[in-house]
């Protein structure tokens, strides 16, 4: 049984929490102005969940303040032994985590269905 | 209340050739990096940057802009930034090239203290330096006479890769 929220504001456009496993849309663009939305989405998920993916299909914009959250959560879930795992990049939003090196740290799939299996 | 405070934009057009300038002067706000982002977006496409050039100069200038506000100002205030987006021809760019200027007038520091940290160190923050340094063939900062600092930025066209830049955001 699956519990599935929506939400039209802000950079979390669903929420959707299967048995261990919370699945968190994310759309627009993600930079300094939401990344406290982000973080805190992903921590209540981490409270919920033993795994917690990140589908990122839809967003077509990452800054460095979101590669931060990013990296920040990810320390997190580390420290809870929780799984943080990111679906969906599109080039434009990978590219950041190439640069700064930072591909191989997380847990990167290119579809939801593959970071799920 | 936050404003755009100065948009402009000239075209000259010679008989063969066309130049853009682009001069903006925004308050530094993070609601209007989406506005420079598109400029920058367009400039690169009018002058034949491929798609990942495109977005990846785009990307260096919201870290630039990023870092602006957060240490230049200490945060989201009314103060002015003004970014120039200018095409750059001649000898030394064949292809052409994109020459983008960030003028501050926050807190000034030294342009040597200015440098990006170690990667192998997996931690938050602090990586919008090296991305700038690692996107642009050219970045230089100069800490002004009078107040604040300007950044200025090059990234030379790159016709090598055929898939032209073609749909800004």
């Amino acid at each position: 049984m699956s519990i599935i929220t929506t939400n039209n504001n802000g950079i979390v456009k669903s929420q959707t929490i299967t048995g261990n496993t919370t699945i968190l849309e994310l759309t627009g663009e993600i930079e300094m102005n939401c990344v406290m939305q982000l973080r805190e989405a992903v921590m209540e998920a981490m409270q919920e969940s033993k795994i917690v993916v990140l589908n990122m299909t839809e967003v077509k914009f990452m800054d460095s303040s979101g590669l931060a959250t990013m990296v920040e959560t990810l320390q997190q879930s580390k420290r809870q032994d929780k799984q943080l795992k990111i679906a969906g990049l599109n080039q434009r939003v990978k590219s950041i985590f190439e640069i700064s090196r930072l591909e191989t740290v997380f847990d990167i799939y290119d579809t939801e269905k593959e970071a799920l299996a | 209340m936050a404003t755009i405070l100065e948009t402009k934009e000239w075209i000259m057009t010679a008989a063969t050739t066309r130049h853009t300038h682009i001069k903006l002067k925004i308050c530094a706000f993070l609601e209007y990096l989406s506005l420079v982002r598109h400029s920058v977006r367009t400039v690169a496409d009018n002058i034949g940057m491929n798609i990942e050039q495109a977005e990846a100069v785009t990307l260096a200038v919201q870290e630039a802009l990023t870092n602006v506000i957060k240490h230049s100002y200490g945060g989201p205030c009314n103060e002015k930034i003004i970014i120039r987006i200018s095409e750059l021809q001649g000898p030394k760019f064949p292809n052409g090239a994109m020459e983008i200027s960030i003028r501050d007038y926050g807190k000034a520091v030294d342009p040597e203290k200015i440098i990006g940290r170690n990667l192998d160190d997996i931690k938050p923050g602090g990586l919008g330096v090296h991305i700038i340094k690692s996107i642009m063939d050219q970045s230089n900062y100069f800490k002004m006479a009078d107040k604040g600092m300007e950044l200025t930025m090059i990234k030379i066209v790159n016709k090598d890769t055929s898939v032209k830049a073609s749909c800004p955001h």
